[in-house]
């Protein structure tokens, strides 16, 4: 039962023939050929395929894609369309990743954070990625990377 | 030495924008066009059985289905060290999830869909599941032909039983070293199963064009060494390594999982079966789990003895390996540990024996460490326990015994400059050794953890680098090698060395991902060899471009090459103050001479490096008269823990690792390196471990059942601790560090809760759930 979706992605409206049993991750991959959300275990354990749906964050892998349609999906292309935000730069800055395939869904886990909630502490960012493993980098450089922006917003 | 400008300095990634921006193609990324196909393979459902028949004529009726493989299709046996694999299960099975026929159609649902209707008769065989069913009398042979495999020269397999491999080693004399010791101390320690959980899954695409080429898109450590092993399986049918081209590109996470050849040869044959069209095949996280390498388990027996001084005298250290289905990979970790589980001490009496294990349960491999964590766990248990019966604080005991520079190593060679015992004393004061710390609430106890730790590159004697190095207009460089970056920081520390040599600041220069077609050899990205290797194989070439410009400036304005040199990306002149050559424009186009002509060239530069020194020759009864390693990279790590002793909740209040890695070539990478690679080793002793049922299945094929570390996990505060005694060989001094950093976590945690609860735990994990009964035990 194909049909037809239309879906804002990364401020495009975008249409898509969809059938009923695509994720979402599926389609943003392989038919909109958007990369960057990641297959790491396709039942919701390790957040690498996190997406902004309507600003918050999801598991691509565990939604349908016909669920999506009319919502607005932001991918980590999606985030600025004139080089890295400051918190990207500020993942840069401290090497705060190093094989990189977690990075698109823990950049968007913090920046959910930071919208929701400007002045987190240390505990609130390690919970906001918790969902989202990473096994290279004992997340330490990804908290202090976090928390170095929101210091810098604080003035402090 | 002259003062170093790039290298030793915390310059950010060169990889990071593209990490952060989502813009890193993984393979799984690359696209392929509308052409591409899709396999699924159909896996053994039991440990051990003889494959009857199959029958693959429902799943070849489905639409869209292109082909349907066995093994017979492609009867050819593979292997790194030893092959003793086929490339799809041929008349018998020897673990669950065994490739055994693999289904290829236009979609990954179709080819899901009809892998099940492959049906495939088994006569099921009583499996092998751990070491002592491997080793007992009348076992039965899970390799009945393993005496005839090809293997390496130091690969010692005992004909007609499961050992597939014997590494013994033998110094001074064992016997005479425990009756001098007044301490002896005997005891077993085991450790189970591990997976790597890089989180992006193994995936490769092959294409076998209509001209003949086979090229394969691999997410690889080892696309050179997989280039060599393809050929080797597909020799056959005529292909050569000209033939076959491997491109890898940034891969999402390594630890060793993605060393040497294991999916990919399918993705080979695959290829082959549908000439002219790519083909994908993706892991799934459970076949992530079931059907890579795991890293081995082990069944220790430990014998040390000292005298009352403190001094150890003997060592006499048994290791039965439970290596799994195959060993091809797997036997060089029982390998390496065979040559060095003495760990970082002098012992003048040694007897190691490390035995290599067929069982049906997964393949055994290389996982960061290279079976080191394995063998600390119960030596530096040992350590502690030995220093407690001689009322040695344990670690002063490990300052006493604590290898140093010269010392004769348990086969025979002498050990590389170290600067371990600096790394004890760091560690010991960033974790206040000896001061006791108050628990931060009722019925909680805080105890401390020490542990030191080696570990060598695991590597044959002949493994290689290269690099090629070519200039720019603007005065940047590529550089085109082939080690891996799997987020170890490589690319950097690579450009950050030639920045050194050719005075270019790292940011303009570009380090290409490997490329068999085109770029520079490696043998593998493992062993935490490649800064080192693969360092001195570009600085090479970074010399050789060098010296080009320097004879093109003596040729054309005359200045003697030996008062050149190069700073701030230009040439210039000791003896001439007032000459500089800027790099942009000269290193394509030359110098123009008066009379119009140029003199230079395009500027590139070659290099390569080679251990020649190393030797794998030795006596196989003492392993005696070789030169195996090529250095070891020590170090000392301390830790606080506080136990919630209701519960036995652990928490890691603090924890430091000092390491000597020679010169630090990035300083914020190596920490880095020790920051992630506790935690991973924390992970190994605090929650994870792999559980099989008594038919062979995996329990916890996944991140629900089997849990790696979140963000909440981490322990509160890690200080990494920077040693340099420099590495003579290596560039600018650097030695590795990539493996080194998770292999004291696990004996230090066993360590800290003795200390805190005078409970000693032998076996890994050790997991709250453990701690709580060890507490309850004690009570009554």
């Amino acid at each position: 039962m194909r049909r037809t979706i239309t879906l804002n992605v990364n401020g495009e409206s975008r249409s898509v023939d969809v059938e009923p049993n695509d994720t979402l991750l599926e389609v943003i991959r392989e038919k909109l050929g958007i990369k960057s959300p990641k297959i790491g275990c396709e039942r919701g354990d390790c957040g690498s395929c996190t997406v902004l749906l309507d600003g918050r964050t999801v598991r691509s892998c565990l939604i349908l894609a016909v669920e999506a349609e009319g919502h607005e999906v932001v991918t980590v292309e999606g985030l600025s369309s004139d080089g890295p935000t400051e918190l990207q730069q500020s993942f840069i800055d401290h090497n705060s990743f190093q094989c990189g395939f977690c990075a698109p869904g823990i950049v968007l886990s913090a920046t959910e954070l930071l919208e929701r909630n400007p002045n987190p502490d240390e505990g609130d960012v390690r919970e906001a990625i918790a969902g989202n493993l990473c096994r290279c980098t004992g997340y330490e450089p990804i908290v202090k990377a976090v928390m170095d922006v929101v210091e810098r917003k604080a003035g402090k | 030495m002259p003062e170093l400008k790039y290298v030793g300095t915390s310059t950010t990634r060169i990889d990071g924008a593209e990490k952060v921006t989502g813009a890193t193609r993984y393979v799984d990324d690359l696209d392929f066009g509308p052409d591409l196909l899709h396999a699924v393979v159909v896996e053994s459902p039991y440990a051990h059985a003889r494959i009857t028949a199959i029958d693959k004529s429902a799943a070849e009726a489905v639409p869209g289905v292109v082909k349907v493989i066995t093994g017979q299709d492609f009867p050819y046996r593979f292997g790194l060290y030893m092959k003793d694999r086929y490339v799809l299960a041929l008349d018998r099975v020897r673990f669950v999830g065994e490739q055994v026929a693999a289904v290829i159609a236009r979609d990954p649902k179709i080819a899901q869909r009809a892998a099940k209707l492959v049906e495939v008769t088994y006569e099921e065989l009583p499996p092998i599941l751990d070491q002592a069913a491997s080793v007992c009398d009348g076992a039965d042979l899970v390799h009945p032909g393993l005496y005839d495999y090809e293997r390496v020269p130091w690969f010692f397999p005992k004909k007609d039983t499961n050992i597939a491999h014997w590494r013994k080693t033998r110094k001074g004399d064992v016997e005479k070293g425990f009756e001098e010791a007044d301490v002896v101390l005997e005891d077993t320690y085991t450790v189970p199963r591990y997976a790597h959980c890089a989180i992006e899954p193994h995936v490769a695409v092959g294409l076998f064009d209509q001209s003949g080429r086979l090229t394969l898109w691999t997410a690889s450590q080892s696309p050179h060494t997989q280039r060599n092993v393809f050929a080797e399986t597909l020799a056959p049918l005529g292909l050569s390594h000209k033939d076959i081209r491997v491109i890898s590109p940034l891969i999402g996470g390594g630890f060793g999982g993605k060393a040497g050849v294991t999916m990919e040869v399918l993705a080979a044959v695959f290829a082959i079966a549908v000439k002219g069209h790519p083909v994908k095949l993706r892991w799934t996280r459970e076949q992530e789990f079931g059907n890579t390498y795991q890293r081995q388990g082990l069944h220790a027996e430990l014998k040390m003895g000292a005298t009352s001084d403190g001094t150890i005298t003997a060592i006499e250290y048994t290791m039965h390996w439970d290596a799994g289905a195959y060993v091809e990979y797997g036997a060089n970790v029982v390998n390496a540990v065979g040559l060095s589980a003495t760990g970082p001490y002098r012992i003048p009496n040694v007897k190691i024996d490390s035995l290599c294990l067929y069982t049906n349960l997964p393949p055994g491999g290389p996982y960061r460490g290279f079976g080191y964590s394995e063998f600390h766990f119960g030596l530096e248990s040992h350590i502690n326990r030995l220093a407690a019966k001689l009322g040695i604080d344990p670690v002063e005991f490990r300052r006493k015994n604590a290898i140093v520079e010269g010392d004769t190593l348990a086969y025979g060679a002498s050990m590389n400059p170290s600067g371990l015992i600096e790394a004890i004393d760091k560690a010991a004061e960033a974790v206040e050794w000896g001061k006791a710390h108050e628990p931060s609430g009722p019925g909680k106890v805080v105890g401390k953890g020490f542990s030191l730790m080696w570990k060598a590159p695991a590597m044959p004697p002949n493994a290689g680098s290269a690099a090629f190095l070519k200039f720019s207009e603007d005065g940047s460089i590529n550089i085109s090698v082939s080690g891996m970056e799997m987020g170890q920081g490589y690319l950097t520390a690579i450009a950050q060395i030639a920045a050194e040599v050719l005075s270019i600041p790292p940011e303009k220069i570009r380090v290409e991902t490997p490329d068999t077609d085109r770029n520079a050899y490696e043998w593998q990205t493992v062993g935490s060899h490649v800064t080192w290797g693969c360092g001195n194989a570009v600085r090479d070439a970074a010399i050789e471009a060098r010296d080009r410009m320097f004879d093109t400036v003596h040729r054309a304005l005359g200045y003697e090459v030996d008062d050149l040199y190069l700073e701030d990306e230009k040439v210039k002149c000791r003896t001439a103050p007032e000459f500089e050559l800027p790099l942009p424009g000269f290193v394509i186009y030359g110098i123009q001479m008066e009379d119009g002509t140029f003199r230079g060239g395009p500027v590139m530069g070659s290099g390569a490096f080679m251990p020649e020194f190393s030797s794998a020759l030795s006596d196989p009864e003492t392993s005696q008269g070789g030169h195996p390693n090529v250095h070891y990279t020590v170090g000392a790590a301390g830790t606080i823990l506080e136990i919630d002793k209701q519960t036995g909740k652990m928490e890691i209040l603090k924890t430091a690792l000092a390491v000597d890695v020679g010169q630090a070539i990035n300083p914020d990478l190596v920490k880095g390196q020790i920051v992630g690679g506790l935690l991973q080793g924390f992970a190994t002793v605090l929650y994870e471990d792999m559980r099989f049922d008594e038919h062979g299945r995996l329990l916890n094929p996944n991140f629900t059942d089997y849990k790696i570390p979140t963000a909440l996990d981490a322990p509160r505060e890690v200080v990494p601790i920077i040693v340099e005694t420099a590495q003579p060989d290596g560039p600018f001094g650097a030695r590795g560090v990539g493996e080194h950093t998770m292999i004291p976590a696990a004996p230090m945690i066993a360590n800290a809760v003795a200390d805190a609860l005078g409970v000693r735990l032998k076996s890994m994990p050790i997991t709250a759930e453990k701690v709580a009964l060890a507490v309850e035990a004690e009570k009554e």
